[in-house]
């Protein structure tokens, strides 16, 4: 019998890559919580996740006709699934960080990598175990 | 590896903030610094911050041509810039410093205003530091992977 472990991490591992992007992106909006003119973003979680996986994701891309054309897919949402967050009240010197927010965000993004974490661990232990037959 | 990368922004987000917490302190020491000479007075100093591209803090030219959007690398204090906002002028004929109309220069420093600044700095550091120290978490946890 052939295991794949690639098949058997499943998107644990893409999820834990994931989630630590994402928090290195709100890292970098906490630290920029006093930058004039700052706008913080996120990741969009779900879309990349889908991207990541292969699967389709509910983007539509723009049609092009000729080889010069730009695609037209923002490389913002595909690649690094970057997006700009709508501002529930900017400051008056365009920084649009909400830092109560973020902090928040924060939190949860970890404990969600520690879920994420905790079922990887999981399959690598249980595939231990099978190596060990104990 | 991005975890990584969050020591380096969490770092800077610090000492940007140790540099505002500098100005502040300066500010407040100086608030009574007084002079004859309006040129020569103490004006109100701050920190100008800016955001930095992640391919700044690893010195590489940032590429274009890489279908990606920079992550980000935390903030960088671009300067230091005086205030403009008017001197006090107070009329204090026996000062020994008044001028010969009798006025003495006081700085412009607000210290009401430096002092809610010092109160935000201080949050955005103790911010900056939770961010760290969960970024450490997270790594040890990764070291300890299949235990």
């Amino acid at each position: 019998m052939a295991i794949s472990i690639d098949k058997h991490f499943g998107l644990y591992q893409h999820a834990l890559e994931l989630r630590s992007q994402r928090a290195n992106v709100l890292a970098n909006n906490i630290a920029n919580a006093d930058t004039p003119g700052y706008k913080a973003r996120d990741i969009d979680f779900q879309q990349m996740l889908k991207h990541r996986m292969g699967e389709a994701s509910d983007l539509v891309p723009v049609a092009t006709s000729d080889a010069n054309h730009f695609s037209a897919v923002s490389q913002a949402d595909t690649v690094t699934g970057l997006k700009f967050r709508n501002p529930i009240n900017p400051s008056i010197d365009g920084n649009t960080v909400d830092s109560q927010q973020e902090k928040t965000e924060f939190a949860q993004n970890t404990m969600e990598y520690q879920a994420a974490f905790e079922f990887l661990n999981g399959k690598v232990k249980s595939l231990m175990s099978a190596i060990r037959g104990d | 590896m991005s975890l990584m990368n969050i020591f380096d922004v969490a770092g800077s987000g610090m000492s940007a903030q140790t540099v505002r917490l500098n100005t502040i302190s300066s500010n407040i020491a100086n608030a009574e610094s007084v002079s004859s000479n309006t040129d020569e007075t103490y004006r109100a100093r701050e920190p100008i911050f800016k955001a930095q591209l992640q391919a700044a803090m690893s010195n590489q030219p940032f590429d274009f041509s890489a279908k990606q959007m920079d992550m980000g690398g935390g903030v960088a204090v671009q300067g230091v810039v005086e205030s403009d906002a008017p001197l006090q002028m107070r009329y204090e004929p026996d000062h020994p410093m008044a001028d010969d109309n009798g006025y003495v220069a006081y700085p412009n420093v607000n210290v009401v205003e430096e002092m809610a600044n010092m109160i935000s700095a201080q949050r955005a550091f103790q911010t900056n530091v939770d961010v760290m120290s969960s970024a450490k978490t997270m790594m040890q946890q990764v070291l300890s992977l299949g235990r």
